[in-house]
């Protein structure tokens, strides 16, 4: 994983709410066997409204998106974190974030950052117009015109996400603590330890 | 040593955590890896780029599910009958080729225990009781029916318990969703579970995991649980659970993979403690009397755009919150439904019974009862029941129960998951309507463009003979 630490650009004023992941990329995209490629895939109804501000060249590139509450609801697909990162998205603004999305973003060096609604309010006026700055080291959101909106993030998600560090390596390396929860379970919940044994 | 009173969800998760680290996160045991093929082959990809291995492949099991059509798959001589689409074949082959290579057991499409994987793992008994169950897919919340801690992960948590067997996850909140009381003759557990995701909202169990408490859960058959469980996820919740009990005893007793022996004496003995505690606190809580409950239907493109089947569209002015009243619009646009319209006035033209919400042997008695001596209404185009397992449609099959189907003007099916989503043949098509047991009614789920009814299998089989959203309740009792 890449380390992430600051976020500047533009931003899609979005805004909408318990938007799916079958909306971010819906499932017949879901075949592939790699994480590549799914960007054209990315909102593939919404871009067929009229107006829609995924089609609207102001935002072409754009690294951020502004959404309403609990948005990635729904199926557990990273593919959804892929379709963001392969349109160029590495950091969303909403309200709210849906459990596994949040977890599907931060192990893909997405920011996903929880503002209140009046802050998204603001901030869907200013991306109109003007880039956005989110940093993640001093954990707030600025604009040209002086606001600033800080947000919480979980310390050990920041800690990954600054280092770019891969959550497998580390756990790895407490093989130990791993191998002694097992013997523990292997006597005491020997049932879950062993599918289907006949036991004596 | 005196504990606090615990939840049933603290109970499970202080018994797997491996190791409480000072950020508040915890590392957790996961017991039980079911794995299908559309978000595991990045998955399996990196331990190979990496050079890891399979922690504990034993308890990892692997069956295809989403790509299947549920068409037949062999000719009269047993040959495969080749996929079509390329892509689903090569996610399909993907998945046989990565299972065996990492030593991980295997179901294939031919055999007659395969199935969606939620059906699969506890009719195997593969999922248990107290247990931790992860899969790629969200409905995993599925397996709390039996008591067990089960939710949805993504593709790099999936390598990282098919690399560690544990997560890194932080505890949930408690949300205790209480339902006491007898269900009306007709309302079943989809009902349930879509009048409460209607009453707390998709985002109301965010962040927590939901108990569902109460006589109407305890009255209820484990089949039932799972169907309630299933769609918590619908409720934002990344798992729901039931309490085990002696009915969830017997229903995993015997099963391949339940302990046997004194394994099972000592499962019995610790899945009897796996009770929330008196005095236990909840984060959150609400209570539902069960004779509010009425069949229940969504009008929208999200699960809790709920209604009892005799309400009416409402209007996107009826709603407090003014985005809601936006995407009220929204969805009533791509529904092509106007304010007022009454439910049962709704012409479908395609019937989908299935899906892992409910496809297990009662769902299919349930509108096989409705069906008998019925016929297809003209208007309903396209009309499918997709048992969820070989099991449960050979165990259909032995019960008669595809031939009241097939008589009805209706296709018995190969297991799979179908019209549940758009990624194998059997889609919805654009701007027509399909009442479905499925569990999504998203913008484009069924198919692009494809409108979707949410309903239990009763009332799905209703809607087909009369080709209209309908009141199960006014056919049954009456002559056929």
């Amino acid at each position: 994983m890449e380390p992430i630490n600051h976020v500047h650009g533009r931003a899609i004023p979005f805004g909408r709410k318990n938007v799916d992941t079958d909306v971010v990329i819906p499932a017949h995209w879901l075949k592939t066997i790699t994480r590549e490629g799914l960007g054209k895939g990315a909102f593939e109804a919404v871009r067929k409204e009229p107006g829609n501000v995924f089609e609207d060249p102001e935002y072409a590139g754009a690294p951020i998106l502004i959404a309403g509450d609990n948005f990635g609801c729904g199926s557990s697909r990273e593919h959804a974190a892929w379709a963001l990162l392969d349109m160029g998205v590495n950091c969303v603004l909403a309200p709210s974030f849906s459990d596994i999305f949040s977890g599907n973003a931060f192990k893909n060096g997405i920011l996903a950052v929880v503002l209140p609604q009046e802050a998204i309010d603001r901030l869907m006026e200013v991306a109109k117009t003007d880039p956005i700055d989110v940093d993640l080291e001093t954990q707030s959101v600025t604009t040209p015109f002086q606001d600033r909106f800080t947000f919480e993030v979980d310390p050990f998600r920041k800690h990954c996400l600054l280092n770019g560090l891969d959550e497998v390596g580390l756990t790895l390396a407490q093989a130990d603590a791993i191998g002694s929860y097992e013997q523990r379970a292997d006597s005491d919940l020997p049932f879950l330890a062993h599918p289907g044994r006949q036991a004596a | 040593m005196t504990t606090a009173p615990r939840t049933l969800y603290e109970k499970i998760w202080d018994a797997h955590v491996v190791e409480r680290r000072d950020d508040g996160t915890c590392l957790v045991y996961i017991d039980r890896h079911l794995v299908h093929e559309v978000t595991s082959p990045q998955a399996f990809e990196a331990l190979r780029v990496a050079g890891r291995p399979v922690r504990r492949p034993d308890l990892t099991l692997a069956v295809p599910d989403h790509n299947l059509p549920t068409t037949p798959r062999q000719d009269a001589q047993g040959n495969r009958i080749p996929i079509a689409d390329a892509e689903s074949a090569n996610q399909l082959k993907t998945l046989a080729k990565n299972a065996p290579e990492f030593g991980v057991r295997y179901i294939s499409e031919v055999d007659v225990e395969q199935g969606i994987v939620h059906v699969v793992g506890p009719e195997q008994g593969f999922s248990l009781p107290g247990a931790t169950i992860v899969c790629g897919d969200s409905h995993t919340s599925c397996h709390g029916g039996l008591g067990a801690l089960a939710f949805g992960i993504g593709t790099t948590e999936v390598e990282h318990v098919l690399a560690t067997q544990t997560l890194i996850l932080s505890q949930s909140k408690t949300f205790e969703v209480r339902v006491d009381g007898k269900l009306a003759p007709g309302v079943t557990p989809k009902d349930v579970v879509l009048h409460v995701i209607g009453v707390i909202g998709t985002a109301g169990g965010t962040g927590h995991v939901i108990e569902f408490c109460g006589s109407t859960f305890e009255d209820m058959s484990i089949e039932g649980r799972l169907t309630v469980c299933n769609m918590s996820i619908e409720g934002g919740a990344r798992a729901g659970l039931v309490a085990p009990d002696d009915k969830t005893f017997a229903y995993v007793k015997g099963r391949p993979y339940a302990p046997k022996g004194a394994d099972w004496d000592k499962a019995v003995a610790w899945w009897t403690s796996l009770k929330t505690d008196p005095g236990a606190k909840f984060d959150k809580s609400v209570h539902i009397d069960a004779a509010d409950i009425q069949p229940t239907v969504t009008w929208g493109t999200s699960p809790e755009d709920v209604v009892p089947i005799g309400g009416v569209v409402p209007a996107p002015e009826s709603f407090a919150d003014a985005s809601k009243q936006q995407a009220a619009q929204v969805s009533l646009d791509y529904m092509g439904l106007q304010p007022g319209t009454k439910m049962t006035d709704i012409e479908v033209q395609n019937v989908f019974i299935g899906s892992c919400t409910n496809s297990r042997i009662e769902d299919i008695r349930a509108a096989a009862e409705v069906l008998r001596g019925r016929k297809k209404a003209d208007n309903v185009k396209w009309a499918i029941v997709v048992p969820g397992s070989g099991l449960v449609k050979q165990q259909a099959e032995a019960e008669g129960l595809d031939k009241i189907i097939t008589e009805a003007g209706l296709e018995w099916r190969e297991p799979g998951c179908s019209a549940c989503l758009a990624m194998n043949p059997d889609k919805v098509p654009a701007g027509e309507r399909c009442a479905s047991t499925s569990n999504r009614n998203f913008t484009g789920r069924q198919g692009p463009g494809a409108r979707t009814h949410l309903v239990s299998p009763a009332m799905a089989a209703a809607a087909a003979v009369t080709g209209k959203l309908t009141d199960v309740r006014t056919l049954v009792g009456e002559p056929a």
